[in-house]
């Protein structure tokens, strides 16, 4: 320990156990037992101890006064768990007959302060720390914190009945641990005593009749399984299954949550290898449970890796059973074989669905997420009834909808209860766009295409169910076949396109600016990958869409703009806003948008259309763009100057990733030793640049990239950053001049310009910069005074010290100890770094 | 208790309660619809209109084509356009005593009931309600007065010519009792029959039942009404909203604990939010805008409009409509715009605070003080000098009939760019554009109905658990176009009872009990006698008076005193009318105790028969049944007298008397 520390721990445990000095933060308890533990990792605790006697002193003040907050008992019963997990320091502290006195009944256990939780949970979690070699369990034996611990299971407070079970799994696996216990019989008479007792409450739990004591021992078992790895869990499992599945003869059955947790918890562990009755057993329970409860179970079952194939049908059945049951209500007539091959839906499932609004959404939600989970698995069931699902998916939307008008005395009651029911749509436009992963037959695609533009029309459609709505057609759209032979969208697709954009149209006129936003969100993602479609092209510019959008330039709402910013800009990168009228003029069009987007960046108030701006700009010289091909210098050069001002450190950093990609550009990217002027777009991810060290650029051109990146004032900006009071710019620019440095190392050497008065002074400005003082401009900098300055910070270390935590300082253990003592004033005042 | 269905139509209802002795009318709801079936009013001469062929019969008969003329394969009646009114015939309306006015939609047959039905009673209504009544009578009349007419049609009338039409006017019912539109003159007579009232407030009919309006939250003004005597409860739901719209909130607690539940005037269009509607209306708006085109808006002077201007004006910057001009026409749309201004205490909570800021509660001020929102009465004078396009018009008549709007749809119909949005839910677009094929603008229904929707019916009922609900017949069963829709109707238990046009329904429950006051002194009179605990019981001897439905016992008179030279009279005289009480017993007979005291008193072979409502003790040997029920026991034993006076005594030993 720092000799500081142990300075100043005599007082601070002085202050803790004095009950008239009151520790006002529990964050700092926190950081003290967390220093404590970090300290007892590295070295011994019982050297701790004895070098630092004021710590078993304080354990000794804590358990004689009588008036002591519980925040500080429990503090110091987690504190004594982390110094007694060493078996020497346990044996210590035992010498004392400390531990009994505070794990055991003379202990807290019996007095006023055991009514506070936090002095209960301070308790378990002092247990579970020091409960790590085998005199602990010898401890818990004798001091009776196993029957302790079996009535905190239901202590009125979640966190610490929680805890309890928990630290029961760690006392079983603890025991279970020891040499040659690998493989326990079932009859578990070799058993350790400690084990014996807890297995045995917990086999007294399953057989009760109270439904909180079954959950509390499923939970544990739950836990065991899911945690411990030792064989010991397989022979558990054979003495404790019989008692699992007497719990399916119960109706209801109890607990059934819990239960389905522990199921897919052993089948999940290693007992399937050695019991295959298990598999039996998952059979029942999803046959025992309701359908709502049974579809977690199936999910679990149908992700599970190896599992019998009989079981997986049955699974797949219980999670297709509602959407049988919709199907077959809305059916018109006895159609083709639907979900289930023809057999009819279960009436159980139907009797759910019928019964109330609730149960009814709940239902249909859940089956519907669930097989969106299961739908990408490289395990899902197959064959995967692809075509049923669409027509299930649709017919739910339909009845939602109230598009649909079943014949059926039950389908008329689903659709009474699923009309507008915003829940189901969401969930099944959801599944709708997992769907669109595997392909469909001809009818059953073109009614997505018909229920989705319908969802897109429709007046009654929330915020909410149109973005999901959008994001599905997405989906589809990027999904749908391309015409052979070319790269253009099928007929089929396009005159979908045709009649979906005049209702994006409409929806980007909408008084709501979630639609507003999610419309340009569509656009834009359709843009980035079809933007290249002729027949996506031709649609789009026949539409008013682009004029639209570029109008929601202006839009009140700063998110809105944001995404217009991004719209535009893609629209822009594929050429589609340049306005067909006026083809003597090409480009025209594209021009006023980079000073538009230009102005948006220098003049919108919110920091979100200013950062898509940025990113725009970035994608833009990264791919070339014609605008700003025609001139990049001047382009780098006013985008850099409005991002150095900004407020918005992310428009900040975003202009360091705009200048490492001219960078890139400009010397070549890693690995190239033929940088030209202007690069072709570039691929690599800018950030990793300056990981690797970059290969030095041929001389010649490297002096005439300086000569542009001092034009464009990259320097000023980068060093600006360097110092910039966020820490991530700071990094970002550390990075880009590193990767400088390192491209331009054979530029001449540090006495061509080191000397000169020009370095001196922009060493001057810069330090006052660092200093805070960022007033002062730099100036126009000649190539050669750049070097020699680069060369001369210490950039390596500015990188360190960026690196660290920007509360390093204030995260030091002396720094808490000083902060708590001075809380109480027992330090002088004003002398604690604030944090 | 009866109610008397006067109107087909659940949102424009006119009805008659007779409850007690007061016989009252709910609503006067004109059904305008039947305009539809008649040719626009142009306010500018309309070549197209004026050149309509005449239509003829298959046969090649024209004797109608002065009445009928045909227009894209539909025949309009070419006459001044008539309403269909409540029906007259029913039930006597100079019997009504009361009319009560739900809100200002539901009065608008108000004159045709006053003026022409011998009425003498009087009309409650708030406010707004006729403030703004006489807002939309007033444009109603002036539309059609506005564009004189020579020729009114009355031979397409005639059943026999009637069958012969094609439909809709086949089909037009009550075509006889259609009736032009009534003049000022009858207006004003028919609102100065009315008695000014305000939420809450109880209104004494004739000391039967209280009537007491509740604030409905549809409408400026509008109400709900309670019709209640001291046992029995009658409310009257008509035109309700649960949206936060400008209104004040509905006052659902005081509808709790009917026995009857009147439940009138829901959304006409239940499967459309109203939300959804206003950003369909918006979006709509700002496409056509944008592209050049005009944006015709049909609808009333007031209601629905100020929250669109709300909308708008929210809207507009953001859509990037900044510069478009917004034009409300109307003869009374001044008026309108400055009504709503000041009826503060009748507006939601919101806009109330504005008040006291003070702002005004409508953001149309500040469209109007910024010149977006102009107005005026008319196409004619200042308009055709300000009338710039592209723009947005608000006007009326939202059936297309007559208004300032029909000239609009002259106009602006040849162009695809110019969209009519139509917003009122009162009648269905496409009839109402019937008259303007072939039209080449653009028709977007948006229909904005703020009525409660079935959900909230739903729950309403649940909520205020009425024990009787009484609806027209449309809400009990779904929409013909969609019969599969069975949310879209009134699920309750017991199942509501349903009425239609000319039907008279007996309402559900008995009055069982009535108030009776008792006199002071006479209540001091009486000598109360407690048969268990907690019951006490007293004979009265009174005189029952009755007078405006108050029923008092008074003392019974006092003999007259002796005059001055007679001092001694019988006794006998002192009550004459009087006759010697005898006691009132109370009580059960025990039959197990009553069989071992007649065997006490020597009676044997005694046989008990238990019946349907008793018992019969059986004395074989007198040949003697004494009948023991509920509440009587008879003794019928032949022609002996001491025998039956002997098991009477007996009887009465079980028996308190008082």
């Amino acid at each position: 320990m720092d000799p500081e520390c142990s300075r100043l721990l005599p007082a601070l445990c002085a202050v803790l156990a004095d009950p008239r000095q009151p520790v006002a933060d529990d964050t700092c308890l926190e950081k003290l037992l967390d220093w404590f533990t970090t300290v007892t990792a590295a070295g011994s605790s019982l050297l701790l101890l004895q070098e630092n006697p004021c710590l078993v002193e304080l354990l000794f003040r804590v358990l004689k006064s009588q008036d002591l907050s519980s925040r500080i008992l429990s503090f110091s019963l987690r504190l004594a768990g982390i110094f007694a997990a060493q078996e020497d320091c346990f044996q210590y502290l035992q010498q004392g007959e400390l531990l009994p006195m505070l794990f055991g009944e003379v202990g807290p256990l019996g007095g006023a302060a055991w009514t506070a939780p936090a002095v209960r949970s301070g308790w378990i979690q002092g247990l579970r720390t020091l409960a790590q070699h085998p005199s602990a369990l010898r401890f818990l034996a004798a001091c009776g914190a196993v029957d302790t611990i079996f009535s905190l299971q239901g202590d009125s407070s979640l966190f610490v009945a929680s805890a309890a079970g928990q630290l029961l799994v760690h006392i079983l696996d603890l025991a279970m641990r020891g040499p040659a216990r690998g493989r326990c019989s079932p009859q578990a008479c070799d058993w350790p005593a400690c084990a014996q007792k807890i297995v045995c409450h917990i086999e007294d739990s399953l057989c009760s009749i109270a439904t909180p004591q079954v959950t509390q021992a499923l939970n544990v078992l739950t836990t065991v399984f899911g945690h411990c790895r030792g064989l010991w869990t397989q022979g558990l499992w054979v003495r404790l299954s019989p008692l699992v599945a007497r719990l399916l003869e119960k109706d209801p059955v109890p607990a059934s949550h819990s239960l389905v947790d522990l199921l897919l918890s052993v089948a999940r562990s290693s007992v399937p290898s050695s019991d295959r009755g298990l598999w039996e057993t998952l059979a029942q329970t999803l046959s025992h449970l309701s359908p709502t409860q049974a579809g977690p179970l199936a999910l679990g079952i149908l992700k599970l890796q190896d599992c019998p194939q009989a079981l997986r049908t049955q699974a797949f059945g219980i999670l297709l059973q509602p959407l049988a049951c919709v199907l077959e209500a809305a059916a018109q007539a006895p159609g083709p074989p639907g979900l289930l091959g023809g057999a009819a839906g279960d009436p159980m499932t139907a009797d759910t669905l019928l019964c109330s609004k609730s149960a009814c959404v709940g239902l249909l939600c859940c089956a519907l997420t669930h097989l969106g989970l299961l739908q990408p698995l490289p395990q899902r069931p197959s064959p995967w009834p692809q075509a049923p699902l669409l027509g299930a998916a649709v017919t739910v939307l339909r009845l939602c909808s109230g598009s649909v008008a079943p014949t059926s005395d039950v389908g008329g009651r689903l659709c009474a209860i699923l009309v507008g029911c915003g829940r189901v749509q969401r969930a099944a436009l959801d599944f709708l766009g997992a769907l669109s992963q595997g392909a469909g037959p001809q009818e059953s695609v073109t009614q997505v295409f018909s229920v989705l533009l319908e969802y897109l029309m429709s007046p009654e459609s929330s915020s909410m169910v149109l973005k999901k709505a959008f994001q599905a057609t997405l989906r589809w759209l990027l999904s749908s076949p391309k015409t052979p032979g070319c790269c253009d969208l099928d007929p089929r697709t396009q005159l979908f396109l045709r009649e979906l954009l005049p209702v994006l149209q409409k929806r980007l006129c909408s008084p709501c600016w979630e639609v507003r936003d999610s419309g340009l969100e569509f656009l834009t993602q359709m843009t980035r990958h079809c933007g290249g479609q002729a027949g996506f092209r031709q649609a789009l510019l026949a539409s008013e869409v682009p004029e639209l959008t570029k109008q929601l330039l202006q839009d009140p709402e700063s998110y809105v703009r944001a995404s217009a910013v991004t719209a535009t800009g893609q629209l822009s990168s594929w050429a589609l806003l340049a306005a067909p009228a006026s083809p003597e003029r090409p480009g025209a069009q594209q021009k006023s948008l980079l000073v538009e987007l230009l102005h948006v960046l220098c003049a919108d108030s919110e920091g979100f259309p200013r950062r898509a701006v940025m990113q725009v700009f970035t994608e833009w010289l990264r791919d070339g763009h014609a605008d700003v091909a025609e001139d990049p210098e001047r382009f780098v050069a006013r985008v850099l100057q409005a991002a150095s001002r900004d407020p918005d450190w992310e428009v900040r950093a975003q202009g360091l990733e705009l200048a490492l990609v001219f960078l890139g550009q400009l010397l070549g990217p890693r690995g190239s030793h033929c940088p030209c002027a202007v690069a072709l777009p570039e691929t690599a991810p800018p950030g990793t640049l300056a990981q690797a060290l970059p290969e030095a650029a041929p001389p010649g051109t490297l002096a005439q990239a300086l000569q542009v990146l001092c034009r464009v004032q990259l320097f000023e900006f980068a060093f600006r950053a360097l110092f910039d009071c966020d820490r991530p710019v700071a990094q970002k620019s550390c990075d880009l001049l590193l990767f400088l440095r390192a491209k331009a190392a054979p530029c001449g050497s540090p006495q061509e310009a080191g000397d000169s008065p020009n370095v001196a002074s922009v060493e001057a400005t810069l330090q006052r910069w660092q200093a805070g003082e960022q007033g002062q401009p730099l100036g126009y900098l000649e190539p050669g005074a750049v070097m020699a300055v680069l060369r001369s910070i210490d950039l390596e270390g500015l990188r360190d010290t960026l690196a660290e935590s920007s509360d390093h300082v204030e995260k030091s253990p002396q720094s808490l100890l000083q902060d708590m003592l001075a809380a109480v004033g027992v330090l002088g005042e004003n002398e604690a770094d604030c944090y | 208790m009866k109610l008397y269905c006067l109107s087909g139509h659940p949102t424009l209802p006119c009805n008659v309660l007779k409850f007690k002795s007061t016989t009252v009318m709910l609503d006067c709801g004109l059904d305008m619809t039947s305009t539809l079936n008649f040719l626009p009013l142009p306010l500018v001469q309309s070549p197209r209109l004026s050149n309509l062929p005449g239509w003829s019969l298959k046969d090649g008969n024209a004797f109608l084509d002065k009445e009928l003329k045909e227009c894209s394969g539909h025949v309009f009646v070419d006459s001044v356009p008539e309403f269909c009114l409540p029906e007259t015939e029913l039930i006597d309306l100079s019997t009504v005593d009361v009319i009560l006015i739900s809100n200002y939609h539901c009065m608008m047959a108000l004159p045709y009931i006053t003026e022409h039905t011998g009425f003498t009673g009087t009309v409650y209504a708030t406010e707004p309600t006729v403030q703004i009544g006489r807002l939309l009578m007033e444009e109603l009349v002036n539309f059609i007065e506005r564009v004189p007419k020579a020729q009114s049609a009355s031979l397409w009338k005639n059943k026999d010519i009637q069958r012969l039409l094609p439909s809709p006017l086949k089909d037009a019912v009550e075509v006889s009792t259609w009736r032009r539109c009534y003049t000022m003159q009858e207006v004003n007579s028919a609102l100065s029959k009315i008695q000014l009232v305000g939420y809450s407030q109880k209104i004494e009919l004739f000391g039967a039942v209280q009537v007491t309006p509740l604030s409905s939250g549809y409408a400026l003004g509008s109400s709900n009404w309670i019709i209640q005597s001291h046992y029995e409860k009658v409310s009257y739901v008509s035109g309700s909203s649960l949206l936060t719209t400008h209104p004040q909130p509905m006052d659902q607690a005081s509808l709790k604990n009917s026995d009857v539940l009147i439940l009138t005037g829901l959304t006409q269009i239940p499967t459309a939010n109203p939300d959804g509607m206003v950003g369909e209306f918006c979006s709509n708006l700002a496409l056509t805008v944008r592209n050049g085109g005009n944006v015709l808006v049909p609808c009333y002077p007031s209601g629905v409009i100020y929250d669109l201007l709300e909308c708008l004006y929210q809207y507009i910057d953001s859509a990037g409509l900044s510069s478009i001009p917004f034009y409300f026409i109307s003869p009374v749309a001044n008026s309108s715009l400055e009504f709503s201004q000041i009826f503060a205490e009748w507006l939601c909570h919101n806009k109330q605070t504005k008040v006291y800021l003070p702002e005004p509660p409508f953001p149309h001020a500040e469209l109007i003080q910024t010149n977006k929102l102009k107005h005026y009465p008319s196409i004619h004078g200042d308009f055709s000098n300000d009338f710039r396009q592209p723009c947005v018009v608000f006007t009326g008549h939202p059936s297309l009939r007559f208004g300032d709007v029909v000239h609009f749809m002259e106009l602006w119909g040849k162009s695809s760019l110019n969209t009519v949005i139509f917003t009122e839910p009162d009648f269905s677009y496409l009839e109402a554009l019937a008259p303007y094929q072939p039209l080449a603008m653009k028709c977007i229904y948006c229909p904005i109905d703020t009525r409660l929707n079935f959900i909230q019916v739903s729950k309403l009922l649940k909520e205020v658990q009425p024990l009787h609900v009484v609806c027209p017949e449309q809400y009990t069963q779904p929409p013909p176009a969609q019969s599969h829709r069975m949310d879209l109707m009134i699920d309750c238990q017991p199942p509501a009872m349903s009425y239609r046009r000319a039907e008279v329904l007996a309402l559900p429950f008995k009055r069982r009990y009535e108030k009776i006051e008792i006199m002071p002194e006479l209540a001091d009179s009486l000598v109360p006698m407690e048969i268990k605990p907690g019951v006490s019981l007293a004979t009265v001897s009174a005189v029952l008076h009755t007078k405006d439905n108050k029923h008092v016992l008074q003392p019974p008179p006092r003999p007259a005193q002796p005059t001055g030279g007679k001092k001694r009279k019988r006794a006998s005289d002192d009550i004459p009318d009087c006759k010697v009480l005898k006691p009132l017993l109370s009580g059960s007979i025990p039959v197990d105790q009553f069989v071992q005291t007649l065997e006490k008193h020597g009676f044997s072979d005694i046989k008990v028969e238990d019946t349907a409502k008793g018992h019969i003790v059986l004395l074989q040997e007198a040949e003697t049944l004494i009948q023991i029920e509920e509440d009587s026991t008879h003794i019928i034993c032949d022609n002996d007298e001491m025998l039956r006076v002997r098991l009477r005594d007996l009887v009465l030993k079980f028996l308190q008397k008082f």
